[in-house]
């Protein structure tokens, strides 16, 4: 399976992924879901035992349904936890950070909303965004939330969509918030309320 | 000219010698109005007019960032530099009038930062001063190891520890102290960033260190002020205004284009803020970048100059000013 470098960032706030690089560090702790496994592999062979006894990932299926836990455990990392979902995964992942020392290198790979997540729980915890490595595999549903009602959509697949939240239908933006790990939503036929144009699935 | 606001007529209201070395100076504004408060890791670019000679150099501002009646910086008196510090310790007489220009922040603590480990050498110590004060207020945790030649050196090493306790860890180098880097840097909780002031040597060990440590480069912020570096004496074209200065051996390539009149922007003077960078027209020769701001890829292109601190040597140089 080919990775997917991003192309040139929509905007400023656009998330930027490339290939993970093995790095010097005295840990190496991994997350990823559905095809991100590949990019795990691919990582772990670059960087040889040394790095694999030194691992930690967490790993999910993907939006999709991907799931390629069985190869994951056949690598002998010390420490390998499959999780139903971000949201299951979240705590043990937030302990990881929260324990850990400077040096410790974090990689993700999968989804955009899963490395946005990833990426906004190792800032909380202190680390620099840019130190974050993301890779893009597999799926590019957004993780949207609506400006108005503030809710979190995840995995939308088409531009507009419904809010699952207050049901308003939403335009998908470019813009991006680390903060919140997701894209925005904005209500597309607040001036002409029902004038919605049909939905295109931009992202898949 | 400087970027921002209006230079600050102070006066000097205080000068402590506090070793052989370093003299701290205190100015007070004239008017008798509040300074602007500033960020702990800022300096101030002081005015000096030396016989004749103006000087601008950088400073640290190490007094407490909230307290606006006066601000303090240290200056080491360095015997070999082109003077500025030698006209602080020598010229400079309580009650004498000043210029200086208003705080700006290049070596800032970020404070999404968990914890800041600062490591200072020698009279690096200053912008800590300031930051330790403005963490103390905000109730940030910090950890500062402060290497010194020796005590008598170690300007500041018993005010500090009397102040912050067992955050204080002082090295003297005469006794054979080193510190640890390698355990330091392993044992800092996730989230730590670091910070480092002081000689080129130590700055370049700490970076090295830390990258090796796999410490992530947006984690981990320096500062070193160059002194502009003499050299030999060179002729520069400036394209926009039309004229042709010479660059004396002791005089920075922004000093003699300031002294021919001609408006170039500038912030810190050091080689660091990256305000002063200049297009190259033709370069005919070999500039020597001394500064911190271009990377390798643009120096080695050749198409830019930090006219703070490079200086020039070859046929003919002729810049976008």
């Amino acid at each position: 399976m080919s990775n997917t470098t991003s192309p040139a960032p929509a905007m400023r706030s656009s998330p930027v992924y490339a290939t993970l690089v093995a790095r010097e560090g005295p840990a190496h702790f991994m997350v990823a879901d559905g095809a991100g496994a590949d990019a795990l592999l691919a990582v772990l062979a670059q960087g040889g035992p040394d790095m694999l006894a030194k691992t930690q990932i967490v790993y999910m299926p993907g939006p999709d349904g991907t799931d390629q836990s069985a190869a994951l455990e056949t690598l002998g990392v010390p420490q390998l936890r499959i999780a139903p979902s971000y949201s299951a995964a979240r705590q043990r992942i937030q302990k990881v950070l929260g324990d850990a020392h400077m040096g410790l290198q974090i990689y993700t790979a999968g989804s955009e909303g899963l490395m946005g997540q990833v990426q906004r729980d190792a800032v909380e915890a202190g680390l620099p965004y840019e130190a974050v490595q993301m890779e893009q595999r597999g799926s590019t549903l957004r993780r949207v939330q609506c400006v108005h009602c503030k809710g979190i959509t995840e995995n939308v697949a088409h531009d507009p969509f419904q809010c699952s939240h207050c049901g308003l239908h939403l335009f998908v933006r470019d813009h991006y918030s680390r903060r919140l790990a997701a894209y925005q939503g904005v209500n597309i036929d607040a001036e002409d309320p029902g004038e919605v144009p049909p939905a295109v699935e931009r992202f898949k | 000219m400087s970027v921002g606001a209006a230079k600050i007529p102070v006066f000097v209201s205080e000068i402590v010698e506090v070793n052989a070395l370093i003299k701290r100076f205190r100015f007070t504004p004239r008017d008798g109005s509040l300074l602007p408060a500033f960020s702990g890791g800022s300096h101030t670019v002081v005015e000096m007019d030396d016989h004749g000679t103006r000087r601008l150099n950088p400073y640290s501002l190490m007094s407490d960032p909230s307290e606006r009646t006066g601000y303090e910086i240290s200056v080491r008196r360095d015997d070999t530099g082109r003077g500025g510090s030698l006209y602080m310790h020598n010229h400079v007489t309580v009650g004498m009038e000043m210029l200086i220009s208003p705080p700006v922040n290049l070596f800032a603590l970020d404070l999404r930062a968990k914890k800041h480990l600062m490591i200072a050498g020698g009279i690096g110590i200053t912008p800590f001063i300031a930051q330790a004060a403005q963490l103390a207020t905000t109730g940030g945790r910090f950890e500062l190891h402060y290497a010194a030649r020796s005590r008598p050196l170690g300007a500041y090493m018993d005010s500090l520890s009397a102040r912050y306790g067992d955050k204080i860890h002082r090295y003297y180098d005469e006794e054979g102290d080193k510190i640890d880097l390698a355990s330091l840097l392993a044992g800092q909780p996730f989230g730590t960033h670091l910070y480092v002031c002081g000689p080129k040597g130590m700055i370049n060990w700490v970076l090295g260190s830390a990258a090796a440590a796999g410490w992530p480069r947006g984690a981990v912020h320096s500062e070193e002020f160059l002194a502009p570096p003499v050299g030999k004496a060179f002729t520069v074209a400036l394209a926009q205004a039309g004229k042709t200065v010479t660059v004396a051996p002791n005089q920075s390539l922004l000093e003699a284009i300031e002294a021919a009149g001609v408006d170039a922007p500038y912030l810190c003077r050091g080689g660091a803020c990256g305000q002063c960078e200049t297009r190259v027209i033709r370069c005919d020769g070999h500039i020597q970048h001394n500064d911190h701001w271009l990377t390798d890829e643009q120096k080695a292109a050749g198409d830019r100059i930090m006219p703070c601190v490079s200086r020039f040597e070859g046929a003919a140089l002729v810049l976008e000013r």
